[in-house]
């Protein structure tokens, strides 16, 4: 692969932005034929963003792409389709009660007059797979496939339309090893074919046996392209991380009290695997690790959320037998849900009734309200929060990201839970809520509450945890005391291991 | 223009009842004969005025409803001035004759005639000076004429209550299901059950004819308790298998139905006593039928439920968000079974109301009900989504079909065309309420 080579697709100043967050700043993007390119960056630095804006899915704020040096306009997918590009997602776009064949051809059927010919989509669907050197069952429904077949049908999918640039996002973490290794030579003929496969992975082992070079994204910018040969993995995970600490983090000089919480043993299928850790009185405990890693899904299964396959739960030293959020929320454990609008919050109803949900026991009196104690428990509470709200009549969903999140706490601090979860706690919250929220999490550990923080942010994890578990793939892969100085390099070492 | 809107959204069916109240008093403003008992005293004060002396009172009335509330008045107010009914003539011109002459034959006299409105304008009253001399000149006082609508009169509006007082005790069942987000299709099928069974019961082990009031409240108990166990199934299959409700209670209406006709042999089942009507026919104060008294209790009752204590709350949130109530600790499936079962047994007693009314009980009873129970409760506001909605809202939503039914009777338009207003009308109350939404 030389370097002379002209970039068969480029992108040059690509700007995105979303409401509260600016996802891509200038962005450049060269994409070379016949190469694997490996698009590397920490959760939310735009990677996922940029290949749907390739790929038609977003349109962009600002910049212009390039193809074979002429510009081209990818509006939508299909024109992104017409120029050659195809993305494949983590989340597979097949439609599940339809066949191998129908998806394939998919918006782009060979079709003479509205009337298909089946015979020539299946001939060529039937030819796409065996260069795949793959057996699919062409009439079953696509639901019935394993992961790795319907991946396969995506791939020819892609192929179908004579794709030059085949984005993967996360292929392989759905597949087992031996799928991975097919997967691996699929790219690797693809790439030999003249394809450019643009890859994108939190697992370095694959990076480093499949890519040929590497570009680094971090808040939203371009900020590195290295060959892969050569690279070193401290190099690679050094720019990845590396950024000065922007926001600061109220200290916090608490000293951690005697073990609240220990689990031990935690699995449930894929997702967590003997699971375990303690958290004590007084302390932050964060988990940390890349999307996928099994951080929520461990929180969820101590709060009784999901169904434990084995593990134990000791409160206090005490096993607890928790089988749903009634029994863990009996036993003082509170769950800030990772999405506050489709978990935390009835958005339809008043902030005072979503207060009041997980209390309804402690407000009532034979089952009866009592409407007064009711407002004033939630007053309280708004004057210690802050919570902006123009009366406690306000429907939830009229608030704030930051308000909502601090009636969520409201109603765990009014039942005066022991043991506080908090997943992705300042998720789309602005900087200045962000800051009061860190702020309260210090004033609930100094009370000797125990908390333990799902975070995908680094800094927050190592402005806010005392100790830090790191997750991957369902496992923890280590443990770092914070307070004797961890820093970023390390907890991203961990968590992509 | 944000206080208006949410006072509109509150109240807006409301303003539509009262709307369709003003439309159908508008459409059926008669003349009326006056019969109450104000209009009893100024005739009695008419006589008076006249023959200050009278003390025997002829009245004579014409066989209809209104004559008779007048007769009776009547008679009340004469006692209470101290004067003294000769007779009650009722019937057409040749009965007032043949009175009269049995009065002038007996040598009796009157001192005045109280007649109702068109009484009073029969030949013979006219002429009655010259037609029966040896009777005088007494003075005849005609009942006044009040203008007032058909509509508002006092047993009509009984008459709407009573008629929806089945769909708006079964329609408080179906607001809790609909409001946790499911439906409830069963209904009329669960209605047609209880009232088989209840009469069932009475005929063939409490006694039949001749069964006795605790025979009686014991088939009704049970027929309505089984409707109650057959909600819990339904509630059940829901809850434990993830099966959406509209199948679930499709499928048990159709269950329900066919033990209906199965426990009836496919006949009506008539052998029970007379007094079994007590709760569907009989009245109480005011003439008002104890269903109608019932049902405000009973919605009184669900809105302090639903708004007061922990299980509305529970209601709502798992309708507006069963996944964040469940993660804040509400029993979900238990609060769900609850609201099948309350709706099954509600269904049951509007069963046993409707058996009590026609003093039977037939698996045809309730059919389509179901229809008319949802379209109270969404015509009443509540959304199909879930999450939201008011008790009292149903109640106002189900007298709205009461009314849109009375006044089309009243104004004489024909029963096919009344379903496809009914129709049209609940449409667009639906309508109203998605716009509103935005």
């Amino acid at each position: 692969m030389s370097v002379e080579r002209a970039p068969l697709f480029e992108m040059r100043g690509i700007a995105k932005a979303f409401p509260g967050v600016q996802a891509l700043r200038g962005v450049d993007l060269d994409i070379f034929g016949g190469e694997v390119l490996a698009l590397l960056g920490e959760n939310g630095a735009g990677k996922s963003t940029l290949m749907k804006v390739l790929g038609g899915a977003h349109r962009p704020d600002a910049g212009t792409l390039l193809l074979d040096g002429r510009p081209v306009v990818c509006r939508t997918p299909q024109e992104a389709r017409a120029a050659g590009i195809a993305v494949i997602h983590q989340e597979f776009n097949l439609v599940p009660g339809l066949t191998a064949v129908e998806n394939i051809f998919l918006g782009q059927e060979r079709a003479r007059a509205e009337f298909i010919r089946q015979a020539e989509e299946r001939g060529r669907a039937e030819e796409l797979f065996r260069r795949l050197g793959a057996a699919i069952d062409l009439d079953l429904p696509c639901k019935w496939l394993s992961t790795a077949q319907q991946q396969l049908v995506e791939i020819a999918r892609a192929l179908a339309c004579d794709a030059r640039v085949i984005v993967m996002d996360e292929p392989t973490a759905a597949l087992s090893e031996a799928e991975a290794g097919r997967l691996f030579e699929i790219v690797r003929d693809l790439r030999a074919r003249g394809i450019a496969v643009v890859y994108i992975s939190h697992r370095l082992d694959e990076i480093f046996a499949l890519a040929d070079r590497v570009v680094v994204l971090r808040d939203g910018r371009h900020v590195g392209s290295r060959p892969r040969a050569g690279l070193g993995r401290t190099e690679l995970i050094e720019l990845m991380v590396g950024r000065e600490l922007a926001e600061e983090y109220p200290r916090r000089t608490t000293t951690p009290g005697p073990v609240k919480l220990a689990v031990s043993g935690l699995a449930r299928g894929r997702a967590v695997r003997d699971v375990s850790f303690t958290v004590r009185r007084g302390e932050i405990l964060a988990l940390a690790g890349l999307v996928g890693a099994g951080r929520t899904e461990t929180l969820r299964l101590i709060f009784g959320a999901d169904r434990r396959d084995a593990g134990e739960i000791l409160l206090d030293g005490r096993p607890l037998a928790i089988r749903s959020p009634r029994d863990a929320i009996a036993a003082g454990i509170g769950l800030l849900t990772e999405d506050r609008k489709l978990q935390g919050l009835v958005l339809g109803r008043s902030v005072r009734e979503n207060f009041a949900l997980p209390n309804l026991a402690r407000l009532s009196r034979l089952g009866f309200m009592d409407g007064r104690r009711e407002r004033e428990a939630f007053g309280r509470h708004v004057a210690t929060l802050r919570i902006k709200v123009p009366h406690q009549e306000e429907a939830a969903r009229n608030l704030s990201g930051g308000n909502q999140q601090k009636v969520v706490l409201a109603k765990w601090l009014e039942h005066d839970c022991d043991v506080l979860f908090f997943d992705e706690p300042t998720r789309g919250i602005d900087v200045g809520a962000r800051h009061e929220i860190y702020q309260l999490m210090n004033d609930l550990v100094a009370r000797g509450k125990a908390i333990v923080m799902v975070s995908s942010d680094l800094p927050e994890v190592l402005g806010m945890a005392d100790r830090i578990v790191v997750m991957h793939d369902g496992r923890i892969t280590g443990e770092l005391d914070n307070r004797q100085g961890a820093t970023q390099a390390d907890v991203m070492r961990l968590a992509m291991a | 223009m944000k206080n208006a809107r949410t006072l509109l959204s509150g109240y807006g069916m409301l303003l539509v009842l009262a709307l369709l109240g003003a439309v159908f008093s508008g459409l059926t403003l008669t003349e009326q004969p006056a019969t109450d008992a104000a209009a009893a005293r100024r005739m009695v004060a008419a006589i008076r005025a006249q023959a200050p002396a009278a003390k025997r009172v002829l009245v004579a009335i014409r066989p209809t409803s209104a004559d008779d509330l007048l007769a009776t008045s009547l008679r009340g107010e004469i006692a209470a001035a101290g004067l003294e009914v000769a007779d009650v003539v009722r019937g057409e011109p040749q009965a007032l004759r043949a009175a009269l002459e049995k009065l002038v034959a007996q040598g009796e006299h009157i001192d005045a005639v109280a007649a109702g409105e068109r009484a009073g304008s029969w030949l013979v009253l006219r002429e009655m000076g010259e037609l029966f001399p040896a009777l005088g000149q007494p003075p005849i006082v005609v009942a006044d004429t009040v203008v007032w609508p058909v509509f508002l009169k006092a047993d009509n509006l009984l008459n709407i209550a009573s008629q929806i007082a089945v769909i708006a005790i079964m329609a408080i069942g179906m607001t809790m299901v609909i409001i946790t987000g499911g439906i409830d299709l069963s209904v009329g099928s669960l209605a047609a059950l209880a009232a088989v069974t209840a009469a069932r019961l009475i005929r063939d082990t409490l006694g039949g004819v001749a069964a006795s009031p605790a025979g009686m409240t014991l088939a009704s108990t049970a027929a309505i308790a089984a409707c109650g166990l057959l909600g819990g199934v339904s509630g059940a299959v829901i809850t434990l298998f993830r099966v959406p409700p509209f199948i679930v209670t499709l499928a048990m209406m159709l269950v329900a139905s066919g033990l209906a006709y199965l426990a009836a042999a496919g006949q009506s089942i008539y052998q029970i006593p007379e007094s079994f009507v007590w709760l569907g026919r009989g009245t109480g104060l005011f003439g008002v039928p104890h269903a109608v008294t019932l049902m405000p209790a009973l919605y009184a009752a669900a809105h302090v439920l639903m708004t007061r204590t922990t299980l509305g709350r529970a209601l709502y949130a798992v309708g507006g968000n069963a996944e964040a109530a469940r993660l804040s600790g509400v029993p979900v499936r238990r609060v769900l079974l609850f609201a099948y079962v309350a709706c099954g047994l509600l269904a049951g007693l509007g069963g046993v109301i409707l058996a009590s009314q026609l003093k039977s009980g037939s698996p045809t009873y309730g059919a389509m009900y179901e229809l008319y129970v949802i379209a109270a409760v969404v015509v009443g506001g509540t959304a199909l989504a879930g999450g939201e909605g008011r008790i009292l809202g149903t109640l106002v939503g189900a007298l709205i079909i009461a009314v849109i039914q009375n006044g089309m009777n009243l104004v004489g338009i024909e029963s096919y065309t009344q379903k496809v207003v009914l129709g049209l009308v609940i449409l667009a109350a639906v309508l109203v309420d998605q716009l509103r939404r935005r």
